[in-house]
């Protein structure tokens, strides 16, 4: 047990967005928290709020999580007006409490952006992403024996370029963090990973134009080439994605 | 693929295809700035220098007269263009953040892109009213600028204008070739210090014009 007045211990007062549903209007609510260790990570945290939050018979602060060590891309909020938090490279789940000092406000948001809708307070709706991959992040390959894993000569370095487009993790960090509520790095890194690779050239025309078509259908803004998504993304992905999707576009759409 | 109109005029009509107009007018008003400035550099070099190129620039005759109209459907494609993605933009996010902070991606140039862009529209205006359309029967357009500039809020005015129009330029230029689909990364870096070397050449090579005819010259 960690004690008050001790220095692995910090007290917040959490500033939260809470939102009963999508169509309910939200607004924010203050909450003091005790005792937080700083080796727990920022859902710990917040698991310990809602923990008391429970036993006082309050509605907990709805959050998405899943696996807790950043891979699977469901946490994510707007944390003092940084997406994930502060710190560079790192989910939600990732992010712990020893970033904070003793006495902090802390504001938490919930991504925004017109084309996801809020569920519950932190948690929004991401199914546009799943409609975007539905229309074209994918390669179609016909069932028989497993090919030989060599058949297909794959240069170094376009497989290295095709895994760092690979590690997005879908989480949503990019459009929360774009001005423009943008959702372009997040489709320049699923059209690249196939892009770079040759079994994904066959649909690459195809591929381009329905991905894109759908991410313009849903009401994503437009990218300004502010760099800020490569800033926050969690798994770093850079930019470069997004000027090899406009290529493929462009191959796409006049060639 | 079979090549048709519809295709072509929806390829443009997607969120890449208008950051592609955008991007592609963006070039050509690089290209006008580069010919205006090397122009306006035989200022530098006395009053004749700067009499003789203008009236050697005036001889082009239908050229110059070509060029203006390609200028102005350039403008009036980049600030429509660009209006309506700065609608849509904010559209998009309905609910706005309480706190936002800056992740270092941004620039002073990409944060003000859309009110640097607006001011530059209404400097273009005034610019065309008082060097372009203004009557030069009776004097050489070199008087004529000594006059405009005389005035010492109209030079303020300007050399403002210019550090404006140099912000806009410092995001606008390597902001084109990545829209344009640039992505070799040591390219990149190369365009983004030709983006600075640029705006840093527009900034002074025009802002300085100014000092040095009153002051200097
Ligand atoms: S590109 Fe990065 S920020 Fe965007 S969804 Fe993928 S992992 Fe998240
Ligand atoms: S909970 Fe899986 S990435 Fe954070």
């Amino acid at each position: 047990m960690t004690k008050t007045g001790d220095k692995s211990c910090i007290n917040l007062k959490l500033k939260v967005w809470r939102q009963k549903g999508p169509d309910v209007k939200g607004r924010f609510e203050t909450y003091k928290t005790r005792d937080v260790s700083t080796d727990m990570s920022f859902l710990e945290m917040l698991d310990v709020v809602n923990e008391e939050m429970i036993l006082s018979g309050k509605d907990p602060i709805a959050f998405d999580h899943d696996c807790r060590e950043g891979i699977c891309g469901a946490c994510g909020a707007v944390v003092n007006g940084r997406a994930h938090g502060p710190e560079k490279g790192t989910t939600l789940c990732q992010l712990h409490m020893r970033h904070f000092s003793n006495g902090d406000t802390v504001v938490i948001e919930p991504w925004r952006s017109r084309a996801f809708k809020v569920v519950k307070d932190l948690v929004v709706d991401r199914s546009v992403f799943d409609e975007i991959i539905q229309a074209g992040g994918y390669i179609s390959v016909n069932t028989g024996g497993a090919p030989d894993g060599n058949a297909i000569p794959v240069p170094q370095a376009a497989a290295e370029k095709a895994m760092d487009a690979a590690a997005c993790i879908g989480c949503g960090a990019c459009v929360a963090a774009c001005p423009n509520a943008s959702a372009m790095l997040f489709v320049g890194a699923k059209i690249s990973q196939f892009t770079l690779l040759p079994q994904g050239l066959p649909e690459a025309k195809k591929r381009a134009l329905a991905m894109i078509g759908k991410m313009d259908e849903l009401g994503f803004g437009n990218c300004t080439n502010e760099a800020e998504c490569e800033k926050e993304c969690p798994k770093e992905i850079s930019i470069e994605n997004i000027a090899r999707m406009n290529c493929e576009f462009f191959k796409a759409g006049f060639l | 693929m079979q090549w048709d109109l519809n295709w072509f005029i929806c390829t443009l009509r997607s969120s890449i295809g208008k950051k592609l107009i955008m991007a592609l007018t963006g070039l050509g008003f690089c290209i006008f700035l580069i010919a205006h400035l090397a122009g306006n550099l035989t200022i530098y070099a006395g009053e004749d220098a700067f009499n003789s190129y203008a009236e050697r620039l005036q001889a082009l005759g239908s050229l110059v007269v070509l060029a203006e109209i390609g200028l102005l459907f350039f403008a009036v494609a980049h600030v429509f263009i660009g209006a309506y993605l700065f609608y849509e933009n904010f559209r998009a996010r309905p609910e706005r953040y309480l706190i936002k902070k800056n992740a270092g991606g941004r620039t002073i140039g990409s944060v003000t892109m859309p009110y640097t862009g607006l001011f530059i529209l209404f400097f273009i205006v005034l610019h065309l009213i008082d060097f372009h359309f203004v009557e030069k029967t009776d004097q050489t357009i070199y008087q004529i600028i000594l006059e405009t500039f005389s005035n010492p809020g109209y030079a303020f005015f300007y050399i403002v204008s210019m550090i404006i129009v140099a912000t806009h330029v410092s995001h606008g230029f390597w902001s084109a070739f990545q829209t344009l689909g640039v992505y070799n990364s040591e390219y990149m870096s190369l365009l983004r210090v030709m983006g600075t070397i640029f705006s840093l050449a527009v900034g002074l090579g025009f802002g300085f014009l100014p000092i040095y005819i009153l002051f200097i010259s």
